[in-house]
């Protein structure tokens, strides 16, 4: 391998890095605090990518109607929920927002004409009917059973996966998708070629990354998420509705995940069950960070992508194994590491 | 009312229709049953894992691959007998569990599942990219199992190997639960408890892990030689989530949860799989979505799945309720009375900040009963804690029978002879009461969960039973030996700690807050009970607030302020201290 190709293995693996690192945060934030190991996660890039595709060819949002369907499950649930404590002042509004508001954004959307909509635009319609699928499944996948054992949560979590991945399928056809670049072309530096993609997708990762930092340091919620993390009785008791920092945070991971689908869909074919793969290398970037440390994860995430990149160029039918196997090492050092042991039953 | 319907005449009946199935069904349905019996085996591993162990397992179907790989390509290409190739296949099984477990087990729960995703992803990868197992396209050519010269080539023949291993392994699982070694894996997720008792957690985590794993691999084994045919397909990750979700729709909680959920989930998806399409009139993994689906829906509305709803048809074995007698079990000579076998010397505790234990001393002498008070908070649970081993003290030295153990381990500490109750009651709510003293007897037994499993534990399972029973009469417990722990009020599942304790015939016994929540009567029983351990030489070290029975019992007593030794000596030398009453009723300037 000379230099150059060594340049371009490099930038294909923090590009991909970058990916990954947005992902594993957001799993580190989910596992934090609620304590489910976000398996879906990789889902939502494949969601977000796969509507880019398809609006960008003039097609509906193909997941428009599982939001439909959705809210309008969110809606009864909290309908009941608030009939039972006698709100009915808040039926109007639970109706509202999970089933209306749902509806008559299909309604706009069927008379936008999507195919000439500038990009940008149908960036923001792509989140706008994968994101709300995030506080979705938590309310009625994860919110009933928000304090059963984490071993619960990730048998939730994988069967919630199943069905991601069955319904994608469904929406979006065996066939992959593929989006145009933010900008076409690139540039030549130095010995390597650089497409202005890759900046986009390092950058982008880089503002979110900042955003998400300073939401967490400077907004009320940020920190109602971190007092969650640290203590979820303590919180509740200071007044933070464990609920809603449930619901914050999935939707916070449906944004992460599809749009780091959006930003990879112009370089990689995307196919309705590729995102599992890549949720996965998300975390083992966040196992690496011990599924708690913010920077560790980041950073596992980059090495993630290095690794997978190099490992492609030597033996690639067998980097998926060598990216996997990597976790290993990481969990035999953590494991000497620790000295005590959780007891599950002292809650 | 008549009992048509019994758990025996069921379990007949079921067998009687299976073992007809090979004779009468349609070559289709023969297959299909032989399925079932391939994924009930694996997913009773995943029962086990799951249900017993509090642990669970997404890289099951890798482990069946290993199971088939191992012999499809030891038999076509080194021509090695079929028997050979189980025992290779079971042999590399075993190392690749334990090493999975070793590095995953002594974390959260939650690794073992995280690194089997891993594992079964890079075994698919590696079954689809090896050139010497045929790569995506797999080996075929496998040949049939000869059994005594019987060569088992049609599905009909094998349908009786299947469901013969199958119901072996129900069998020895049901064995193997019901003994010292299934009592110690059914009480796993209460970890601190567990091992206070002497019993090595990760040890039995381990196990459990690899007989799963172990199941699934003869269950490979089995497939392949059906099959006559493999490739990587059926060892992917989705397959080994689709076991996981027999198992838990199933039900976790019994052995018989595997096999329901392994035919419902069977038949269920063979139904999906031809309706929905027509239905939808799309092509999909339709069935992927319903399967999800039910399995959320069976975690939300009830958690021990399905298996135990269908139970509620069929009226319930009655239980054994008689222990038979059986020899004692040997005992622990206990050291000449007066001679000290506890002493703590200096011992600090910090919680970050917080100093909880604040170079505290205390001895504790064979024969005398010891009392250790002191208002809420003063430390008395942490030093509790510092002593038995379950926390250990941040500075100082504990020595227990000559020998250093503050740097011990609580299981280790327990082998030395000494046992503990706590002062929020650990029990197994759903065991019964005797299987529950029966833990504390854990470490006077010697056989192993093999020998469980094919009952050759039955006269020594006969002495702990017995010994167990005994401390529980003695106890005063003797009319509710085979109730369930939880269904007894607090003050007396305290008592049965304390039995439990007493099975392990302790140098020096550890009592934290024993009379709370028992009645006038109950506490004078309890009062004599410990009395007479004193007499035959016990050393008993005891945290009470009830000073009339503190006072009472003690031979000396310690008072603990802050963290602090407040003060020690005689019962009415305390009662009378100024510090002391100072320290419980608060200055005289009120």
């Amino acid at each position: 391998m000379d230099f150059s190709v060594a340049l371009l293995l490099a930038q294909d693996g923090v590009t991909n890095g970058a990916i990954y690192a947005l992902l594993s945060l957001a799993l580190v934030l989910v596992f934090a605090v609620t304590r489910v190991i976000f398996i879906p996660q990789g889902e939502f890039v494949a969601y977000g990518a796969l509507s880019m595709a398809a609006i960008n060819a003039g097609f509906l949002p193909p997941t428009m109607w599982l939001v439909v369907t959705l809210g309008i499950a969110v809606a009864v649930v909290e309908s009941v929920a608030a009939l039972r404590e006698g709100a009915t002042a808040r039926l109007p509004m639970i109706v509202f927002r999970n089933a209306v508001l749902p509806i008559l954004a299909v309604i706009a959307v069927r008379y936008l004409p999507l195919k000439s909509l500038a990009y940008p635009l149908q960036v923001a319609i792509a989140l706008a009917f994968v994101v709300p699928l995030g506080p979705q499944i938590y309310r009625l996948a994860f919110q009933p059973v928000a304090e059963a054992t984490v071993l619960l949560l990730l048998i939730v979590s994988v069967a919630v996966h199943f069905m991601l991945v069955g319904l994608g399928l469904y929406f979006f056809g065996a066939e992959g998708g593929r989006t145009p670049a933010f900008t076409d072309g690139g540039f030549t530096l130095g010995p390597t070629y650089v497409q202005f993609q890759t900046l986009w997708i390092v950058g982008i990762a880089a503002l979110l990354i900042a955003g998400l930092a300073l939401f967490f340091e400077r907004s009320i919620y940020g920190k109602a998420l971190r007092a969650t993390a640290i203590n979820r009785t303590g919180a509740r008791l200071m007044g933070i509705s464990a609920d809603l920092a449930g619901k914050l945070c999935f939707t916070l991971a449906a944004l992460v995940g599809a749009f780091s689908g959006i930003l990879i869909a112009p370089i990689t074919t995307i196919y309705y069950d590729t995102g599992f793969l890549i949720g996965l290398k998300g975390f083992v970037g966040a196992i690496i960070g011990g599924l708690a440390s913010y920077p560790l994860a980041a950073a596992g995430a980059i090495l993630v992508g290095l690794l997978e990149s190099y490992s492609s160029f030597y033996a690639s039918a067998y980097k998926e194994v060598i990216v996997f196997t990597l976790i290993i090492p990481v969990l035999l050092w953590q494991s000497l590491a620790k000295h005590h042991v959780d007891d599950e039953d002292e809650h | 009312m008549s009992r048509l319907f019994t758990p025996n005449r069921a379990l007949l009946g079921f067998l009687l229709a299976l073992s007809l199935v090979p004779l009468f069904a349609a070559p289709f349905t023969v297959t299909l049953v032989n399925y079932i019996g391939l994924y009930a085996l694996v997913a009773l591993g995943l029962v086990l894992l799951t249900g017993i162990g509090g642990l669970t397992s997404f890289g099951q179907a890798a482990f069946v691959g290993l199971g088939a790989y191992a012999t499809a390509y030891l038999t076509t290409r080194h021509g090695m007998s079929p028997w050979g190739t189980l025992i290779v296949g079971m042999v590399i099984t075993t190392a690749v569990s334990l090493a999975l477990g070793f590095i995953t087990l002594r974390l959260s729960g939650h690794f073992l599942p995280l690194g089997t995703i891993a594992w079964g992803i890079s075994l698919y990868f590696i079954f689809g990219n090896l050139e010497a197992l045929g790569g995506h396209g797999g080996i075929d050519g496998i040949p049939a199992v000869d059994l005594f010269g019987l060569e088992l080539g049609s599905g009909r023949a094998f349908f009786y190997v299947i469901w013969a291993t199958l119901l072996a392994a129900i069998v020895t699982t049901q064995n193997m639960l019901d003994s010292r070694e299934g009592r110690a894996m059914r009480c796993l997720r209460s970890m601190t408890m567990t091992e206070a008792m002497g019993i090595n957690t990760l040890w039995y985590r381990m196990v459990l892990f690899m007989i799963a794993a172990q199941f699934a691999c003869v269950s490979g084994w089995l497939y392949a030689h059906l099959q006559r045919f493999v490739n990587p397909t059926p060892f992917s990750l989705g397959h080994g989530i689709e076991y996981l979700f027999m198992a838990v729709l199933g039900g976790t909680a019994a052995v018989w949860g595997a096999v329901f959920g392994a035919t419902a989930v069977t038949f269920l998806k063979e139904w999906l799989q031809d309706l929905l399409p027509k239905l939808l009139g799309a092509t999909g993994n339709f069935e992927m979505v319903v399967f999800g689906l039910l399995t959320i829906i069976v975690l939300h509305r009830t958690r021990d799945g399905l298996w135990p709803i269908l139970m509620r048809f069929i009226p319930q074995r009655e239980g054994k309720k008689t222990v038979e007698p059986a020899l004692p079990l040997p005992r622990r000579d206990l050291p000449t009375t007066g001679r000290e076998v506890l002493q703590v010397k200096n011992v600090t505790k910090r919680f970050g900040g917080l100093v909880a234990n604040d170079r505290m001393n205390l001895t504790v002498r064979a024969g005398e009963v010891m009392a250790l008070i002191g208002p809420n908070g003063a430390g008395k649970s942490t030093l509790f804690n510092c002593i038995s081993g379950v926390n250990p003290p941040t500075e100082g030295e504990i020595h227990f029978m000559d020998q250093r153990i503050d740097a011990l381990s609580s299981r280790e500490i327990a082998k030395l002879g000494m046992s503990r109750t706590f002062q929020h009651v650990r029990l197994n709510q759903d065991m019964t009461v005797l299987e529950n003293a029966a833990i504390g007897a854990h470490l006077r037994g010697r056989k192993n969960f093999v020998q469980s499993a094919w009952r050759l534990d039955r006269e020594e399972e006969r002495r702990l039973l017995w010994e167990a029973s005994h401390q529980l009469e003695r106890c005063g417990l003797g009319e509710h030996l085979f109730d369930a722990a939880g269904s007894l009020p607090l003050g007396k599942q305290r008592i049965v700690e304390i039995a439990r304790a007493l099975c392990s015939d302790p140098t020096l016994l550890l009592l934290d807050e024993p009379a709370a929540g028992l009645r006038h009567l109950e506490k004078r029983a309890l009062a004599e009970l410990l009395a007479k351990l004193r007499a035959e030489g016990m050393a008993i070290l005891l945290v009470e607030h009830d000073m009339d029975f503190v006072m009472g019992l003690a031979d000396r007593v310690v008072v603990m302020e802050f963290g602090e030794h407040l003060a020690e000596g005689l019962p009415q030398e305390i009662q009378t201290n100024p510090k002391v009453l100072e320290a419980y009723l608060g200055g005289v300037d009120a």
